[in-house]
């Protein structure tokens, strides 16, 4: 049998296809590190994935969500132990490999310094890869899991037991009428409310900055300076005091300008449709600076003998903004426009902080203007059904990524970025 | 100036004024709302008749309910400490991806890009049940390190993309001159990125003040509020009764953003769209 055979069974158990390459004191730390793995990770390996099995069998012993916590950490831990692993494997291989060929073996020092040189990046993206992995995939993990259980107000710890259920929480979300209902109507206004709000905003931005950017224009500077304020004051700030002024009862929209012009007070939060109408129009204000300011840079950088060629040729100003303008600004804002779809599908701030999601729906979970995120949050912190949260989570986040891979396939920052 | 040009500039100005008044009301509205006196807004004018200091008082008077002191200085170390972690983290882990070709390297980018993608309110459930069995509401550092964790993939593939437009040649000449990865790192790269790194810097600072959803899980106990959530507690427990003092309090954290934020938009768009664009 080949040396670089022998070697790869031998560190089945690690060290062992070192020790058969003479290499010992290498042999000796996969050996160690190897022991000590099982020694520290044992009990949480054991418990973990019979935890995350069974999510628990005894009441008061067994607490589901610890289990299931502890399972995904252990996951987590064999991914870097199977890591670990291989690097043995590989090792033992290649140095078996080597004697085959009749080549010296690669020394601990040369390996040493090997590891030194190329670990460098390793080294300096580590920690960030720490903090992603429990600040933000852990959670992540942990939400998707909850998906699958059965996990709410009356399964949940100390004094019951949570259990695998499979697909049933996602088949309920389409069966249980009450359920589907209120998907379905959630879902239509997440993406009107998408489409409209962002659309908005975006032809706003554009349309004031070619306004502000013709070249006779007078109090340039002014005009940016004020235009771009919706944009630089915090925007919770001003959704609360939109909620403020758009009050029924002691608004100022309502009491001082729709009063001036004549018209009878409107039911901006009471009504569903009226607070569509003010979310809408809010959004508009709020996010129509950053388009503005993008578009600008875009203006600013466009060559003066594109339109000088253009009015020689005859082109009214029309054909200029139609030809030129407008295919400049949008190849180079696409991927900014696209963020602000995406944005807004999941703009959780200005849902609640102006109306709570509301007005309320008889009967529903969900208020007349909860979009998907704000309805998510509103089934865990309020009603405490985790398990449906966790199933809608889901089923947002593969709609989110669907439309996000679409875009960079477009853009090609994917390819580019590889 | 003939007939057409007056009437497109007349147009134009009509409409800019119009947003104008738009945009400056609710803000001027706000001011006139913190001088008012008394707590409801029924009475309040945009220009009061008997302007009062009384509520910007009472911010700083410190209730039980009302303790704006802390939640300015709460905010204020939440987003500090965000700001320097994750322009650490971003630009450390940029350099890796823009400069190193390692094993791996086309997965974590990969991984990225997926994460980046994934709104991080998924992880909103796992935060509120785990934080409330382990005892962790309530813990800045926590929030701290979720903001991190957030802003990392995002911001890491546009410093990236910032780092690659630096040419080579840079490092190379330092590197045969026998200076360290390191040394090329803070000497070379890092002076060249500051538009991306004022960038990050800005999102790291700003973001955790726009934060409402992260903050509100794990945040409970009114001392520990940042400023989101104690304004938004103000405004909303008797609506309407204490807004004038909600209007004092947001023109005290609005102001000073404000004005970052005018004097770095240049930076933010020349590096947004720049990073941007090169992928």
């Amino acid at each position: 049998m080949q040396a670089r055979k022998k070697a790869l069974w031998l560190s089945i158990l690690p060290g062992f296809g070192q020790f058969y390459n003479k290499q010992w004191i290498k042999g000796l730390l996969f050996l160690g590190l190897g022991i000590s793995f099982f020694l520290v990770f044992g009990d949480l390996l054991n418990m973990g994935f019979w935890g995350l099995a069974t999510l628990g069998t005894e009441v008061p012993r067994d607490n589901s969500i610890f289990l299931l916590a502890e399972g995904l950490i252990a996951v987590i831990v064999t991914i870097f132990g199977l890591a670990f692993y291989y690097v043995n494997l590989r090792d033992a291989y290649k140095n078996g490999k080597l004697r085959d060929e009749n080549k010296p073996l690669s020394s601990l020092k040369s390996d040493y310094q090997n590891l030194i040189a190329q670990g460098y990046p390793y080294l300096i993206s580590g920690p960030s890869l720490f903090i992603l992995i429990f600040a933000v995939i852990f959670p992540i993990l942990f939400s998707f899991a909850l998906a699958f259980t059965n996990y709410d107000l009356y399964h949940s710890p100390p004094a019951n037991l949570a259990d695998w259920v499979g697909f049933d929480t996602f088949a309920k979300i389409f069966t249980v009428d009450i359920w589907r209902s209120t998907f379905f109507s959630v879902l239509g206004w997440t993406i009107i409310w998408t489409l409209v709000a962002s659309t908005l905003q975006v032809a706003l931005g554009i349309f004031m900055a070619v306004l502000v950017n013709q070249k006779d224009l007078r109090f340039k500077k002014f005009y940016r300076t004020i235009l771009v304020l919706p944009w630089a004051v915090p925007g919770f700030v001003t959704i609360l005091i939109f909620a403020g002024l758009f009050n029924d009862s002691f608004g100022a929209i309502n009491n001082d300008i729709l009063a001036m012009l004549g018209i009878d007070a409107i039911p901006w939060l009471t009504d569903e449709n009226w607070t569509k109408v003010a979310l809408i129009l809010m959004q508009g204000w709020l996010g129509f600076p950053f388009i503005f300011l993008v578009t600008t840079g875009v203006l600013q950088s466009i060559p003066d003998d594109l339109y000088e060629a253009a009015r020689i040729d005859g082109a009214s100003i029309f054909a200029q903004f139609r030809n030129i303008t407008m295919p400049m600004i949008l190849i180079a804002t696409a991927p900014v426009i696209i963020t602000q779809y995406t944005f807004n599908f999941n703009n959780f701030n200005i849902i609640y902080l102006f109306n709570g999601g509301g007005p309320s729906v008889p009967g529903s979970t969900a208020g007349g203007t909860d979009i998907l995120v704000s309805w998510i949050y509103k089934l865990t912190l309020q009603s405490s059904q985790y398990s449906l949260a966790a199933a809608l989570t889901i089923l947002l986040s593969v709609f989110v990524i669907a439309i996000a891979l679409w875009q960079f396939r477009r853009t090609d920052a994917f390819k580019e970025g590889a | 100036m003939n007939k057409a040009k007056f009437f497109r500039l007349l147009i134009s100005h009509a409409i800019l004024i119009f947003m104008v008044v738009i945009i400056i009301y609710p803000l001027l509205w706000t001011v006139g709302a913190s001088f008012n006196p008394g707590n409801s807004l029924i009475s309040t004018t945009m220009i009061p008749q008997n302007p009062t200091l009384d509520h910007y008082r009472e911010l700083f008077a410190g209730s039980e309910s009302l303790q704006y002191v802390q939640w300015y200085l709460n905010s204020l170390k939440i987003s500090i400490f965000t700001m320097i972690g994750a322009v650490i983290c971003v630009s450390f882990t940029a350099y890796a991806f823009s400069r190193f070709r390692f094993k791996g390297r086309q997965n974590a980018l990969t991984l990225f890009l997926l994460l980046q993608m994934i709104p991080q309110f998924s992880a909103l459930i796992a935060l509120f049940v785990l934080a409330q069995i382990l005892g962790m509401m309530n813990s800045h550092w926590l929030l701290i390190l979720l903001y991190i964790g957030g802003l990392i993939p995002l911001n890491t593939y546009l410093m990236k993309g910032y780092m690659d437009s630096i040419p080579m040649d840079l490092d190379e000449s330092a590197k045969i001159d026998g200076a360290s990865n390191t040394r090329i790192f803070l000497q070379i790269i890092m002076p060249l990125s500051k538009p991306m790194i004022a960038v990050v810097a800005m999102t790291g600072f700003t973001g955790p003040l726009g934060d409402f959803i992260l903050a509100s899980t794990i945040l409970r106990s009114p001392e520990y509020y940042t400023l989101p959530i104690g304004l938004y507690n103000l405004v909303n427990d008797v609506m309407g009764a204490s807004f004038t003092t909600f209007a004092a309090g947001a023109i005290l954290i609005s102001i000073p953003i404000a004005i970052i934020f005018l004097l770095l938009q240049k930076n933010f768009v020349s590096g947004l769209t720049a990073g941007g664009t090169k992928g």
